[in-house]
């Protein structure tokens, strides 16, 4: 738990500087090693940012790209305050779209209820897929990250397994039939603003999330407690907060964002879910993101805006660039070092500055 | 049916190879107090390089002796990245699980996109012809039944396997630099305190924990698949994970956890040749390492022992 | 060169350079007689713009040994710390046999020849004693370790010293203190002359004390230069040759042991007189207040319970002696609904209260100062005033329908901050950035602002300085005296006999003894506290 404590204040301290650092970082190693590989980084960036605000249809996408990486970063934070890294958002993802997709295919409900009823089945089955790890780790010792990671395996081939024998449409083979139009949640009017990108009601939920998110943690009993125990666990279980209790509450309701996220992706874009041999990023993209933000609701919302902006705008560094797409997972993967390694950004910024470096009196009173 | 029995027994063999190499090199670092989350991220970089440094090979007409010149050169790629999550953990004191996840990412974006560099957008690398291994057959020993054809047709790299097996081993618990590691794992400031550098130590064991992934990366290419694309690994490095806390860190263990998880990957296989057999969902076969390690983990009964002080960053300015 | 000193010279002693110290000790004879085996001069240390070491001076001889003496945060740690070469000074120098070093790390410290035993232990629980000692200077053959030597190495040191180990146990298997004689042994394997040796009676037994000041003397009689760093004065005045105090980081001076004693010790190390009597109340107890009754846990172990019993009244502090890990944490666990029981029964008045959990302990009237703070006490980056309320949180006005009200909280926290006299810059500071003495001040505020019928104490004051120490036990004083029934858990017998109305012994898990605090001695106790059950002196 002390090593969360540390790694919270990181961000908490320094302010803003850390996170901006390690975004002109993880461009600037972006940059490196596409200059390496005979690429012009200007020219790339440029169309990167064509690509993602070139057009309404664009930014419409680029917001349907930013859902679940805001919903799963969402995710990612709200363990995080509580003292647990989720590693598990996508296998929670997963199955909040096996959850939803279960019940758009296979249940006959009226417009509207079926839609909130697939909904809410995805969110549950996200949130209990969650709560797993919680008890896992809460009553039977098993480390979170260890527990997560095996769980997101069992959910792939779970839902593989499923979709195969349950819904499985026997045109494709690779993906389940399209849910019912009824348990569809398509915002025609969004669309319509976008020059009809796939935008749907699901991007207005993950943004009331963003509201949700702040409210429990700052305003609720639960989420007093919840941070309590993130920020120590065993005065929270003195101040008699049942722990075990509250990492089960908490990975529910973590899941549950995962879930819901899991649950859009069918309903609002796709309208089926396909049968994948690996894990789609999102596991990652949340951890980034979570982490970026700083594990507040702001910071995810933005930060979420920003790998969406780069996931999607990749596309277009292809397209009109010819650079591979795939370089904007390693800016991503740069930018996340960076944060992880906020010390680094700090030094040089001490380098740069010639500045003291702060908290060093801080940890020598508290070493006694 | 021995001749099932004996498909099975090398079949198990083969899968178990990178799982071996992966799970090793683990150890070296979960010993010495670092999370070896990044295991998949050094396999995707061993597996590319493999791929990439046999093709050159090949097209420098170096024949078979490519496949061995190639499965060495994978380590260095393994070990650039084991290096960056040194450089954050231990440099840094970044979170390692932040910082597995980080090498895991980056790893396979640089990869895939490296190759679209090099193959002209190409998503995989080309299929290599002769710079593969080939199973050597032991003399005599291969004759015997059920045993020769189980244990004595063997890729080369099975071999090194097992007996990297046996210099884990042999390193961890005889010699000095074994002890000095494992001290890192427990109690970090102990070691310091007797001038046991951890920085140095913990970097060794990072980056050969990296080195030993990445030819566990190397086996599956220039065993198994031939090239390199994203779902080369696909996984394979939790599932070394998974041996390695299966096998509670100890390398003899770790090598059943392997050889245990490699044949369920080798059963699928065999079973899909059986027509009895096709009704056994694939899926539940996949699942089967990562169910069994929750199962261990949970049971109460062997309640895994991990290093002590694994997980925590070694602070010099937080002694006391 | 004479050392610096902040008071007008009136405890400095002359310790100028080449010139032997108080003849209260021997140099060893030979060319080095005159020069001292370590000599730090003006060393500075600071963190940020906090200075933990304001030009202190020392010199240490061989067969000397030389207390360190300072309260809680005096910077003696710091200074020592500099010596092995984990922290770089700031200004000043170090000269070893007369030539200057700069010690850049542990491992040239070692090849100093300096040793040093920290006050948590550094051992590694699950190597055994041989491998922990020759840990970073294995005996070899070849690549591997040398086992069979490395055994008769330790095996040699020990019968030489006469530090008893058995060198193929398991750390987690042996005793504090043979990790104790583990951490000396480490130091001498590595041929160390000079030993510092940080507060290393914390976790001892007074007989253990005893011992390990046998083996010290034995130490330097052998030649060895020995650190002493403590609080402790009756170990100085016991043992040490002469002794340098400091003060808040500056050196108050360095006097030779024969010419001084524990009251002025004591003045030097405060900076003002210091009242070794507490004012105390009668005792006058009433009705009983906690009951507890042969409790016994499922586990076992030393620090497992194995049938306790005992009772507290009204208006009585009971305190529990016993050295660190003889139960006292289950104890502590097991009446505040932290840790399950077996069997037995703990009353609060009449309402039994084991196995409950913490909230219904706690509303049911129990206070509880714990052990940690700020692991348990507080939530170090909270603000303080959500820590004042952590246990009370939940209810109303604190939280209605499930909203919390942060103002409400932060009114309460005013009242509290006021009437227990907690130094804060305002309500939102995070409890990290306040000093340990107002943090323990602040938990007392907000256990006893519930009025508790029970107050359990422990370790009140560990790691606080003396006018905290006062504090704090006035508090506790003026609630027993309001009728409130406390029990007291400290390491420290002083504070144990000084505190309680009446002392329960612990070892083991059992409670071997009770006695009254004016009808025994420290050394009765320490025999107790040995595991040596109290023939007579058992009382109701």
């Amino acid at each position: 738990m002390r090593l969360w404590d540390r790694f919270l204040h990181s961000f908490i301290s320094p302010g803003l500087w850390v996170p901006f650092g390690s975004i002109v970082l993880g461009f600037l190693v972006g940059a490196i090693i596409m200059a390496f590989g005979g690429f012009n980084p200007f020219v790339a960036y440029a169309a990167l940012m064509q690509k993602a605000f070139g057009s309404p249809y664009n930014i419409g996408e680029m917001l349907r790209e930013m859902t679940p990486l805001l919903l799963t970063g969402l995710s990612v934070a709200f363990a995080f305050r509580a003292g647990l890294l989720n590693i598990g958002t996508a296998g929670q993802m997963v199955m909040g779209s096996l959850g939803a997709a279960l019940v758009g295919v296979l249940v006959p409900l009226p417009p509207i209820v079926h839609a909130i009823v697939a909904l809410f089945v995805g969110v549950l089955f996200g949130a209990l897929w969650g709560s797993l790890v919680g008890y896992l780790k809460a009553y039977r010792g098993v480390n979170e990250v260890i527990a997560a990671i095996m769980l997101n395996w069992v959910a792939l081939y779970f839902a593989n397994y499923v979709i195969r024998t349950a819904i499985l449409d026997p045109q494709q083979k690779q993906r389940s039939l399209y849910v019912a139009s009824s348990a569809r949640i398509n915002a025609d009017f969004l669309s319509a603003l976008f020059q009809n990108a796939r935008l749907s009601y699901g991007f207005l939920l993950a943004l009331l999330m963003v509201y949700v998110f702040w409210f429990l943690l700052y305003r609720t009993r639960l989420g007093f407690e919840l941070r309590a125990v993130g920020a120590g666990a065993e005065a929270a279980q003195y101040a008699g907060i049942r722990i075990g209790r509250q990492v089960i509450v908490t990975m529910f309701l973590s899941g549950a964002f995962s879930g819901l996220a899991g649950a859009i992706e069918v309903l609002g874009v796709y309208g089926y879910m396909t049968i994948s041999t690996v894990h789609a990023s999102y596991g990652f993209d949340g951890i980034a993101v979570a982490l970026l933000g700083g594990a507040t609701a702001l910071g995810t919302l933005f930060s979420a805006f920003l790998f969406a902006v780069l996931s999607y705008g990749a596309a277009g560094m292809q397209f009109a660039a010819d650079v591979p797409l795939e370089v904007s997972r390693v800016v991503m993967a740069a930018i996340l070092f960076f944060v992880a390694a906020s010390a680094l950004v700090r030094s040089l910024y001490t380098v740069t500055l010639g500045r003291m470096r702060r908290g060093s009196l801080e940890s020598e009173v508290n070493r006694s | 049916m021995i001749d099932l029995i004996a498909q099975l027994i090398n079949i198990t063999l083969v899968f178990s190879s990178a799982l071996i190499f992966a799970a090793m090199g683990g150890i070296f670092s979960e010993r010495a107090g670092i999370i070896a989350l990044s295991l998949e991220g050094y396999m995707i970089g061993g597996a590319f390089l493999a791929a990439v440094a046999a093709h050159v090979y090949e097209q420098l007409g170096w024949g078979a002796s490519s496949a061995y010149l190639a499965f060495f050169t994978a380590m260095i790629a393994g070990m650039l990245l084991a290096l960056i999550h040194a450089l954050a953990t231990v440099t840094y004191g970044a979170d390692q699980v932040v910082s597995g996840v980080v090498i895991n990412f980056l790893a396979a974006g640089l990869s895939v996109f490296l190759v679209k560099v090099i193959y002209q957008g190409a998503g995989q690398t080309p299929t290599l012809k002769t710079a593969v291994f080939s199973k050597w057959s032991i003399p005599y020993l291969s004759d015997l039944p059920l045993i020769g054809p189980g244990f004595f047709r063997m890729y080369p790299t099975t071999y090194l396997a097992l007996f990297t097996v046996a210099l884990t081993a042999w390193i961890l618990w005889r010699t000095p630099f074994g002890l000095r590691l494992r001290s890192l794992g427990e109690h970090p400031a102990a070691a310091a305190s007797l001038g046991i550098s951890v920085r140095r130590y913990r970097y060794i064991g990072v980056i050969t924990s990296g080195a030993l992934a990445a030819l566990g990366g190397a086996t599956i290419t220039l065993t198994t698949t031939g090239n390199f694309s994203h779902a080369t690994i696909a996984g394979q490095g939790f599932i070394a994970l998974a041996a390695m806390i299966f096998g509670q860190w100890n390398p003899h263990w770790v090598l059943l956890a392997a050889l245990f998880f490699g044949m369920a990957t080798g059963l699928k296989n065999i079973i899909q040749l059986y027509p009895w057999a096709r009704d056994i969902p694939t899926e539940w076969i996949y699942m089967l390492p990562y169910v069994l390690t929750l199962i261990v983990l949970s049971s109460a009964i062997s309640r895994a022992r991990p290093p002590k002080a694994l997980g925590e960053a070694y602070d010099l300015s937080r002694r006391t | 060169m004479k050392p610096k000193s902040d008071q007008a010279g009136v405890y400095v002693s002359g310790t100028t350079h080449g010139e032997k110290p108080g003849e209260s000790f021997q140099g060893t004879t030979g060319g080095t007689e005159h020069e001292p085996i370590v000599r730090m001069v003006e060393i500075t240390k600071r963190f940020g713009e906090f200075v933990a070491n304001d030009r202190i001076s020392l010199d240490l001889y061989r067969g000397e040994i030389h207390a360190l003496l300072g309260e809680n945060g005096a910077g003696k740690t710091t200074l020592m710390n500099v010596l092995f070469g984990y922290y770089q000074p700031d200004g000043g120098k170090i000269f070893m046999n007369g030539h200057e070093v700069v010690i850049k790390g542990p491992d040239m410290a070692h090849a100093l020849g300096i040793g040093m035993v920290h006050q948590h232990f550094k051992l590694v629980d699950r190597f055994t004693v041989t491998e922990n000692i020759i840990l970073g200077a294995e005996p070899r053959a070849g690549f591997t370790i040398d086992r069979s030597r490395a055994r008769e190495i330790v095996e040699r040191l020990a019968g030489q010293y006469g530090l008893y180990v058995d060198p193929d146990r398991r750390i987690e298997e042996i005793t504090i203190g043979a990790g104790q004689r583990v951490e000396i042994l480490k130091m001498l394997y590595r041929g160390a002359d000079v030993l510092i040796l940080d507060e290393p009676t914390a976790v001892l037994t007074p007989q253990e004390v005893h011992e390990l000041l046998n083996i010290l003397r034995s130490l330097a009689a052998q030649g060895k230069a020995i650190l002493l760093i403590t609080h402790k004065l009756k170990e100085i005045l016991a043992v040490a040759d002469r002794v340098t105090i400091i003060r808040r980081g500056r050196l108050v001076g360095t006097l030779p042991v024969r010419e001084t004693d524990a009251a002025t010790l004591a003045e030097m190390m405060v900076g003002r007189r210091v009242i070794f009597n507490l004012d105390k109340a009668p005792f006058q107890p009433g009705r009983v207040m906690l009951t507890v009754r042969d409790v016994k846990e499922a586990r076992s172990g030393a620090d497992a319970l194995k049938g306790v019993s005992f009772s507290i009244r009204a208006g009585e502090i009971y305190g529990i002696a016993g050295v660190d890990g003889n139960g006292q944490s289950a104890l502590i666990e097991a009446l505040t609904g932290l840790r399950r029981i077996a069997s037995g029964e703990v009353l609060l008045e009449d309402k039994p209260i084991h196995n409950a959990n913490p909230r219904t302990v706690f509303e049911s009237g129990v206070g509880h100062i714990p052990e940690d703070r700020h692991r348990r006490g507080l939530i170090l980056d909270f603000p303080l005033y959500e820590n004042l309320v952590l246990n009370t949180y939940y209810q109303s006005p604190y939280t209605v329908r499930g909203l919390i009200q942060p103002l409400a909280m932060q009114k309460q926290a005013e009242r509290l901050i006021q009437a227990f006299d907690v130094r804060a810059s305002h309500l939102n500071v995070p409890a990290r950035a306040l000093s340990g003495g107002n943090q323990q001040k602040a938990i007392i505020a907000r256990e006893l602002s519930r009025r508790p019928k029970l107050l359990i104490a422990a370790q009140p004051t560990r790691g606080l300085d003396v006018g905290a120490i006062e504090a704090v036990h006035r508090e506790i004083l003026k609630f027993r005296d309001a009728g409130g029934a406390v029990l007291l858990i400290s390491f420290e017998l002083d504070e144990i006999l000084a505190l309680s109305d009446r002392i329960g012994v612990m070892y083991e898990g059992r409670l071997v003894g009770e006695v009254l605090p004016h009808q025994t001695s420290e050394e009765a106790l320490g025999l107790m506290m040995a595991g040596q059950t109290a023939r007579g002196v058992k009382e109701a």
